[in-house]
């Protein structure tokens, strides 16, 4: 009796033993890609943050914070006393404001657009996210050329506007924060799309009649029924936008015509003709913290308003 | 909430439909979901729409809550016309098959939901939301999401959300389905209730013939886009019209018999075994020629084989017991089988048996 217990614990114990090695080698292919395509790259930049900049690029192997003090201090090039400077700031500040309003403006636009498709019968609504993610098959720097040629000072808005007699003279849009804000749009509204539609594709649409049977206008529905409905999809795809849209690189380089830094360009900036890999390293550093604060928060509020709707 | 009086203004109207016909689709792919429908549902009444599933009785009730406008025909509820309002303009409420309770809110928000949208002051809404809360037992679990609730729960809450409005309508749609046997009994007795207390004209939508007979002040039975008869439980049940009226609801025995002649308003039809008898007419015309008869098992009388001029004869093919009393199934000598049912069975099966098919409770039906 005891002994044949002691055989179903053993053969028991056994079985937890398999099973946590199955658990772990079946992890282990995506613990692998993290750890080298993730972690490492990001240890290295850590590292690189605190040495010092090489002459022709790279590092000395020199402890340094001088990269994060560069952040917001300036050094008098003759008495080598520190001076605070925001020209750093700006140039984060101005990066955040255009990646919020970009994402406000692809949440604006592709709220209807997710909600369109999810209102189409399911043997349609499949033909409509292709049309959506059709973009992608084309290269970024493609679509952001064709953005250039369509909205530039001969480009088809402002000939045709100018031949239908609208305007005289050309709207400058190209180079300007417009056109940023245009580009960043077009690049990442299908990030937008994708998971609202996931979110208001399982919206029950009896709730919207129970909500129009109870005297709610069409506003007052959206507002009270669907927008609480769709808000996973709200949060995850303003997050989509928002983060590539805060480090992007192409749109504001083409569409802005580099005039003003975006922080994307600044890194670039400094890991080439800058020569401080460092600071680019400190700068990159320093943007990832941004964001996951920024994060924190958002997902912290969205939560908690959630709950308290219900 | 005020007591119901049956007083006589009580018959008043409070929804009509005139020629109602809607249409879903255009062209030869258009299936018509009701055909030239008019109906009256007087105030303060249980009304139910039975029929099948596809007879269109949810579509004639989502034409009166406005998630459907009509294709033809005209609704008016207290004698306005609402045909094309949309649902928020409608005085009307509706608890929904499934319920579709707001699932990111609480009971109490639910509930509140309704009053809240047609603007009424905080105060108010709160003591409205404490009676409603009472009115279906659910004050302990006002601040629950409704997720956390049980089937019949949720059923209550959708209730008290619709009546919360204090709507001049209250429509149901196959409310009931959901619920387990026991809860659907509990449930239904609790509707009515909620309807004597409240005074609120309820419209019901079910296929349970049964549920339409306990709860139902009158019925409308429907079928292929049509209301085939109207009446209370009792005329619908003893008095079925039309053929499909008396095979839907309940038991019935249907008989192919000769219509000889029109005697004083009933008909005389010549029954099985050869006897005459003078069976109710339905009011639409008929000829004399080949109809049906329509007697239920509990008013065919059994006798013995050889009793007499009014008796027809055959043999006892099956005797099925089912507590209460048993269906003795013959086949008469001249071909067509019936079912009595008795408390007790005069034999066993090969037995010899009579029966006699009473006059008043003969119906002839039209097809």
């Amino acid at each position: 009796m005891a002994e044949a217990q002691s055989t179903l614990v053993d053969a028991r114990r056994a079985a937890e033993v398999r099973e946590r090695r199955a658990r772990w080698l079946l992890l282990a292919p995506a613990l692998l890609t993290i750890g080298i395509f993730g972690l490492f790259p990001l240890t290295i930049t850590l590292i690189y943050s605190f040495l010092s900049p090489g002459t022709y690029g790279g590092v000395t192997w020199e402890f340094s914070t001088d990269a994060y003090v560069q952040f917001l201090f300036e050094r008098d090039i003759f008495d080598g006393t520190l001076e605070f400077s925001s020209t750093y700031l700006q140039i984060y500040g101005r990066s955040i404001g255009l990646a919020f309003v970009a994402t406000v403006g692809a949440l604006i636009i592709g709220f209807p657009t997710a909600y369109f498709i999810a209102s189409k019968p399911p043997e349609q609504r499949n033909v409509w996210l292709f049309l959506i993610t059709l973009p992608f098959w084309t290269n970024l720097l493609i679509r952001t050329y064709a953005v250039l040629l369509i909205i530039r000072d001969e480009g088809i808005i402002n000939l045709g506007l100018i031949n239908a007699g609208l305007i005289d003279r050309p709207i400058s849009i190209l180079y300007t924060d417009t056109a940023v804000f245009i580009g960043l749009i077009y690049s990442y509204l299908p990030f937008m799309v994708l998971p609202l539609y996931a979110s208001l594709e399982k919206l029950d649409f009896r709730l919207v009649e129970a909500a129009y049977d109870l005297y709610a206008t069409r506003f007052q529905v959206l507002r009270r029924i669907i927008v609480p409905a769709a808000k996973p999809g709200i949060v995850a795809g303003s997050i989509l936008v928002f983060i590539p849209g805060l480090g992007a690189y192409i749109t504001p380089t083409l569409l802005g015509g580099g005039k003003e830094l975006m922080i994307g360009n600044l890194i670039a900036l400094q890991f080439g003709s800058s020569r401080n890999w460092p600071f680019g390293s400190a700068a990159a550093l320093i943007l990832m913290a941004v964001v996951m604060v920024a994060l924190l928060i958002y997902v912290r509020n969205a939560s908690r308003e959630g709950g308290n709707h219900g | 909430m005020q007591q119901r009086t049956d007083t006589p203004g009580a018959d008043r109207a409070m929804v009509q439909a005139e020629r109602v016909t809607k249409t879903f689709g255009r062209g030869a792919d258009g299936v018509t979901a009701l055909d030239d429908v008019s109906v009256t549902i007087r105030e303060n009444e249980f009304f139910t729409l039975l029929g099948p599933s596809g007879c269109g009785k949810t579509t004639l009730l989502r034409l009166i809550a406005g998630f459907e406008l009509p294709s033809a025909g005209r609704i008016l509820l207290d004698g306005a016309e609402i045909g094309h309002l949309p649902p928020y303009r409608r005085p009307v409420n509706t608890v929904f098959q499934n319920y579709a309770l707001f699932p990111h809110m609480t009971v109490a928000q639910n509930i509140a939901f309704g009053l809240e949208m047609q603007g009424k002051p905080t105060a108010e809404i709160g003591g409205t939301v404490a009676r409603m809360l009472d009115l279906v037992k659910m004050e302990r679990l006002a601040d629950r999401r409704t997720d956390q609730l049980s089937g019949g729960q949720q059923q209550r809450v959708a209730l008290a959300r619709a009546l919360a409005p204090h709507p001049k309508v209250l429509l149901l749609d196959e409310p009931l389905s959901a619920l387990d046997l026991k809860l659907r009994k509990e449930m239904q007795i609790e509707l009515k209730r909620l309807q004597n207390e409240t005074g609120i004209t309820f419209v019901f939508v079910t296929h349970d013939q049964e549920e339409a007979l306990t709860m139902s002040d009158r019925i409308a039975v429907m079928a292929t886009g049509e209301i085939l008869q109207v009446g209370t439980p009792k005329d619908i049940y003893n008095h079925p019209a039309r053929r499909f009226v008396a095979d839907f609801i309940g038991d019935i025995n249907i008989l192919d018999v000769d219509l000889d002649k029109i005697d004083e308003g009933r008909g005389v039809v010549r029954l099985p075994g050869g006897a005459t008898a003078s069976a109710a007419l339905p009011e639409a015309e008929m000829r004399p020629g080949a109809v049906s008869v329509a007697i239920r098992p509990e008013n065919v009388l059994l006798t013995g084989p050889e009793d007499g001029a009014r008796t027809a004869t055959g043999e006892i093919e099956r005797v099925v017991y089912f507590g209460s009393a048993h269906n003795v199934h013959i086949r008469l000598d001249d071909g067509p089988p019936i079912v009595a049912r008795a408390p007790h069975a005069p034999g066993g099966a090969g037995d010899r048996a009579g029966v006699i098919l009473p006059d008043e409770h003969l119906q002839v039906l039209v097809d």
